[in-house]
């Protein structure tokens, strides 16, 4: 049953005007799992994540978090039930500190909500958490500067750290290294790898290195349709998908 | 979590204790030191203007809210404290009178609450222009309704009722400073505690990317909307105090636009991005409303024209001015660019002074034509008609700005010097 799934779309559809950019998305993940999903520019990927995250609601079809159908609930609901987000283009709260931005995203989680009886300084499970993600991102050093005084990885880093902070069990990444060169790539892979263990992970993704290394599973999509989802190696196999896509891509990265 | 075991340990914070100590001395002894009548009125009126502009910087500084009809929550603030300060006088309502402000607060909280629930779900121009329209709407309707707000007379009340508690009876000035000196702080304090708080953090997430606060869990609009409220709230009680300190309120005064007009102009002087700005703001308002309009008719046109400098020089206001160079004092920097400071107020005062003159002989040959062609300005006797004068403040204000502008880009240069040696500084006691 729909229980066991950690995420699941159900015959997903989203049109923008005449055009349908997801058309039947199928995709069941379960618990745990890590799931690249890859594909084609314009096979709506981001719109995908989305219509996951809530930013819009799909035009029919069904969306399950933990059993729970979240399609049609605002982004807020859809995160306080256990789903969070990053995004491709850093989104971070620009005139706060480092340390602000990862304490507005653990407030919530913590059931401090919209409190103004108690001060901030006092919250010591909200400072203590806020002190383990900045570890954890390694950006415990920068706890002062204004985020948008960060390098590019740095702000990489906070975005995913904003993500993770708020202890949601589904996590999804649209594109965290995008932009980044080779060696920080390699060193972000690991970052996200520790951040996100036991967690569901979801990410979109262009570079096939990363995809390999993160991910237990991929999901192709092609046209706003999930036409594989399984193991790499199964993937790499698959002959619908090496038609439609992927032939050339998997080819170069063997190579 | 392993890590809630952690030893806490929260060192008394010396300084802001100081800050706040100074702040209530300096309420405290104000009126001491300019005791006259005039000093006292003006005192009283910043008291009331600090509360006001700090109620409006929640939504403007603290929140992106940009409104323009922040009139509406102290006018109806004002409106509802005279009323009930009349019905205490009537001896049907048993209040007394240094509490009738809260019942200013709660109008204006109710009005915020009515008001700002459809205002708040954005932000931006749809937000301000919202506001407009309200503050637009309830200054009509406030005129309509003469039985609430007196039409054009206003309504007034009489503060000195009721037994004196200890031998206060709010009839001498001082004593009503004391009251808005009291209200002043507590309400600087807890406005200031606010910005401590869960949601007073999420009101500045929401002012940097309301996108993002809706994906770590919190409603962008019940944060905004909780503020409006909450400001709402204290600008209720600014004008409650208000209407106590005049025991008139007049809708064509307390509700028009030129009110939030005002609020916005000098929160944005005083600088909206620093807690302490809206103070510089207010104390800047009583001063240009009260001293700058005695000196000269023309003081609207002043204030304009700094308005317009601040927003294009100087975004953060005089708070940022003042922080930059603390910054730099706190260096030990500042002895390196003070003769620069001369250098360009020496400069500048050339300017405007060559510049006021033209502006007053302009007003005086518009407005005061029957007096004659003759006017005084600074001590000096300028004959409005003839060319000497004329060529002569031109000359002195085309000098200045020459001499302004060689002077700002020797300080530009040193300025900037001065801030790449901070950074080098702050660097290496980083890596220290």
């Amino acid at each position: 049953m729909s229980n066991s799934y950690a995420l699941e779309l159900r015959d997903v559809r989203k049109s923008f005007g005449k055009t349908e950019i997801i058309r039947g998305a199928q995709l069941a993940v379960q618990a745990g799992e890590r799931v690249a999903i890859i594909g084609p520019n314009g096979a709506g990927k981001s719109t995908l994540f989305n219509l996951i995250s809530g930013r819009f609601g799909p035009t029919s079809g069904e969306i399950h978090l933990h059993g729970q159908r979240i399609d049609g609930k605002k982004p807020f609901e859809i995160n306080r039930l256990g789903l969070s987000r990053s995004f491709q283009v850093s989104n971070l709260f620009t005139r706060l500190s480092v340390f602000e931005n990862i304490r507005c995203a653990v407030l919530w989680s913590l059931g401090h909500r919209y409190a103004f009886w108690k001060f901030l300084a006092d919250l010591e499970d909200a400072n203590d958490r806020t002190e383990q993600i900045l570890e954890m991102i390694k950006l415990d050093r920068k706890r002062d500067v204004q985020a948008m005084n960060l390098t590019y990885a740095e702000a990489r880093a906070l975005e995913i750290g904003i993500t993770i902070a708020g202890g949601s069990s589904v996590i999804l990444l649209d594109e965290p290294t995008a932009g980044m060169s080779k060696s920080e790539t390699k060193r972000f892979i690991q970052l996200i790898r520790d951040v996100t263990v036991g967690k569901t992970l979801l990410t979109v993704e262009h570079d096939m290195g990363v995809v390999f290394g993160l991910a237990d599973k991929i999901a192709v999509l092609v046209y706003g349709e999930v036409i594989a989802f399984d193991t790499p190696e199964a993937v790499r196999a698959n002959a619908k998908v090496q038609e439609a896509y992927l032939g050339s891509v998997l080819a170069e990265a063997h190579a | 979590m392993a890590n809630s075991k952690e030893f806490h340990f929260k060192p008394l914070n010396v300084g802001r204790w100081i800050v706040w100590g100074l702040f209530a001395v300096i309420l405290f002894v104000a009126p001491r030191i300019w005791t006259s009548g005039l000093a006292q009125t003006m005192l009283t009126q910043m008291g009331i203007g600090i509360i006001a502009c700090l109620a409006y910087n929640m939504l403007l500084g603290q929140g992106g809210m940009l409104s323009f009809g922040h009139a509406v929550y102290s006018g109806m603030g004002a409106f509802l404290t005279i009323h009930a300060l009349n019905k205490v006088g009537a001896g049907t309502l048993g209040l007394p009178v240094s509490l009738v402000p809260l019942v200013g607060g709660l109008a204006g909280l109710v009005t915020a609450m009515l008001l700002g629930y459809v205002s708040t779900k954005k932000a931006g121009t749809p937000f301000a222009m919202i506001t407009l329209g309200i503050g637009e709407l309830v200054f009509a309707l406030a005129l309509m309704l003469p039985e609430f707000s007196g039409g054009e007379g206003g309504v007034s009340s009489n503060r000195v009722i009721g037994e004196p508690v200890m031998g206060i009876t709010f009839g001498p000035q001082i004593q009503v400073y004391y009251l808005v000196a009291v209200y002043c702080f507590i309400c600087t304090a807890a406005m200031f505690a606010l910005t401590r708080t869960p949601l007073g953090r999420m009101l500045n997430a929401v002012r940097d990317n309301p996108e993002r606060v809706e994906f770590i869990g919190y409603d962008t609009h019940w944060v905004r909307f909780m503020i409006f409220a909450i400001s709402g709230f204290f600008a209720g009680i600014a004008g409650g105090l208000g209407a106590i300190n005049a025991e008139i309120v007049n809708g064509a005064d307390v509700l028009h636009a030129a009110r939030s007009g005002a609020y916005l102009l000098f929160t944005f002087l005083g600088g909206a991005m620093f807690f302490f700005g809206p103070i510089l703001g207010a104390v800047l308002m009583v001063f240009c409303g009260v001293m700058l309009a005695e000196l000269t008719q023309a003081w609207l046109l002043y204030l304009g024209l700094l308005f317009l400098f601040m927003v294009m020089y100087a975004p953060g206001g005089f708070a940022s001015l003042i922080l930059m160079n603390l910054r730099v004092a706190a260096f030990g920097k500042l002895g390196r660019i003070w003769t620069s400071y001369l250098a360009l107020g020496g400069a500048a005062l050339a300017a405007l002074v060559g510049a006021a003159a033209m502006i007053e002989m302009l007003y005086h040959r518009q407005l005061n034509e029957a007096l004659g062609p003759e006017l005084k300005f600074m001590g000096a006797t300028l004959n409005s008609s003839g060319v000497d004068a004329w060529f002569g403040a031109g000359w002195l204000m085309v000098v200045g700005i020459g001499l302004f502008e060689l002077a700002r880009r020797h300080y530009a240069q040193q300025w900037g010097a001065i801030q790449e040696d901070i950074e080098k500084e702050i660097k290496r006691r980083e890596a220290l």
